[in-house]
């Protein structure tokens, strides 16, 4: 007698994922490492001995409370404090293996492949075209098919080429404040960066705008590495791969996000993402 | 102590939220455990009235329940609460199931109290009461556990599943030769085999929530380890935590 196969529902369990998604930085390919880093504001040091590996094509996010030195950290990574009087790095900061801080980096190089994102869009009192042609044409590109290429690339990589291809030619300071922020990041995006440095960059728009915004940055992790310092503990969880927290210049905790979010193993990281004074 | 952990919140409310859901699950923990026991006594004693009550009980377990998961997610919803917080509420939501089927287990007996009314069957209560003991323990001891949100004690718990299991099986062996005796005795004998097996499986809900309460306080899923993994894994990772503690 054969034995009739019972028919079941065509699920493979084992392509259910039930196994762990075990992230770790030290299986990761490291894009910026950061060591022992101190930073200095005059007299006033705001950074300790930062020591941290954030890898590749993954989007690392710093939290902690206001002055904790997380945007000092972030504006390192391009030499933005470079243009701050008094500033003083001891360190050094590895993209690729490389110390940025080393003498014979070229910083407008270096800010090419680090592209940054600030809290309030800053698009160029110009055309939405313009503004992300901006960067090609001061490198000198003024070929009309690349230009156009690249901007049409851009705005769909930024997620705004169907709300603005009917209006490439009016002026970006028309575009609502989301629709700004990514053209903006469109902007940043057309010159091809390794790096994407993001500043609070959803801390100025609506939810919904918010929610784009976190989309695309989902979308861009396939191409850049991602760093992004938000206020909003919710939005670091929902958008990150790995999470710092940092306290009074010092990096208290970095981990793989839904560790940190479940589970942190510092007190201090526990107190402060719980809303517990500590 | 760790039950201050609950505190500290810059938001009082927040506080008082977390606290009153703390205070509800011990209550209900409490209402339970009441009803293990008074369900037992019925069955030993034949009490029909207080079986009948255990019975009406039940239903104050289950608003229970409901009223306490809608408060859990109303904090997940409305607070977004992570690390501790969220590891306590996701604790509950699973304690408070478990809590909830140690409340139907009760029911249960008391159901089969009024099901043996009929026959002598008072006198067999003696098979059961060493599983009773064990049982009743079991549960408070992971009421206490969790009330105090200590974990050192919980490990414990889940050695005495053996024991438990061991006694059902004893029970059954006997229950099987009187069934062998005498044909008169199966349907009795069914009846009480029931009552055994509603007990064992109290013993199973406090081991459950004995596993939740190591995930809230420690993070772990210890979930479908061996007592001796399990023990292992709450030692090992005591230490740590300590570290960071003391920072």
């Amino acid at each position: 007698m054969t034995v009739k196969q019972t028919r079941t529902h065509a699920i493979d369990i084992n392509s259910l994922g039930i196994e762990q998604k075990n992230l770790s930085p030290e299986n990761e390919t490291v894009c910026i490492e950061v060591k022992d880093l101190d930073f200095f504001y005059g007299e006033k040091q705001a950074l300790f001995n930062v020591n941290m590996k954030m890898p590749q094509k993954k989007v690392t996010a710093y939290i902690g409370p206001s002055g904790c030195g997380k945007s000092t950290l972030l504006r390192s990574i391009n030499r933005m404090n470079d243009l701050v009087d008094s500033a003083r790095v001891e360190g050094e900061i590895l993209l690729d293996g490389k110390n940025i801080y080393d003498k014979s980096v070229n910083v407008a190089n270096l800010r090419r492949r680090v592209g940054m994102v600030f809290q309030k869009p800053n698009p160029f009192p110009k055309s939405i075209y313009e503004n992300v042609a901006y960067g090609l044409r001061i490198q000198g590109i003024n070929d009309r098919q690349t230009l156009d290429e690249t901007v049409e690339k851009s705005l769909r990589g930024a997620a705004l080429w169907d709300e603005a291809k009917d209006r490439l030619n009016d002026n970006a300071l028309g575009l609502s404040g989301g629709q700004q922020q990514r053209l903006v990041i469109a902007r940043a995006i057309a010159i091809k960066p390794e790096v994407m440095l993001l500043d609070e960059p959803a801390s100025a728009l609506d939810p919904i705008s918010t929610l784009k915004i976190e989309e695309l940055i989902n979308e861009l992790k396939e191409t850049y590495t991602i760093v992004i310092v938000t206020h909003n503990m919710q939005q670091a969880a929902r958008v990150s791969d790995y999470t710092a927290f940092m306290y009074m210049g010092e990096l208290i905790e970095f981990g793989q996000t839904n560790q940190l979010f479940t589970n942190p193993s510092k007190k201090q990281t526990e107190d402060y993402i719980t809303g517990r004074y500590g | 102590m760790e039950s201050n952990k609950i505190g500290h919140h810059i938001s009082a409310k927040f506080n008082r939220e977390l606290e009153d859901i703390r205070h509800k699950v011990l209550a209900m923990g409490g209402l339970v455990e009441q009803q293990i026991t008074l369900a037992t006594q019925a069955f030993s004693s034949g009490d029909l009235d207080l079986a009948e009550s255990v019975i009406k009980q039940d239903d104050r377990v289950n608003d229970l329940e409901l009223e306490i998961d809608r408060e859990c997610i109303e904090i997940i919803a409305l607070r977004q609460p992570a690390a501790f917080d969220l590891r306590l509420l996701i604790s509950v939501i699973k304690t408070i199931t478990e809590i909830e089927r140690v409340g139907d287990q009760a029911k249960r007996i008391a159901q089969m109290t009024l099901h043996l009314a009929d026959t002598d069957s008072h006198t067999q209560y003696y098979e059961l009461k060493h599983i009773v003991d064990m049982v009743s323990a079991m549960l408070h001891d992971a009421l206490d556990a969790f009330a105090r949100m200590d974990i050192n004690e919980v490990v414990n718990i889940s050695k005495q599943v053996k024991n438990v299991n061991r006694e059902y099986k004893s029970i059954v062996r006997q229950l099987i030769t009187k069934m062998m005796e005498d044909p008169r005795n199966i349907s009795r004998s069914l009846d009480l085999l029931w009552t055994a097996r509603a007990l064992e499986r109290v013993g199973d809900h406090a081991c459950n929530i004995s596993e939740y309460i190591i995930y809230m306080v420690k993070g772990e899923d210890v979930r479908h380890l061996s007592p001796e993994e399990l023990t292992e894994k709450v030692q090992s990772q005591s230490s740590s935590k300590l570290d960071s503690e003391c920072k």
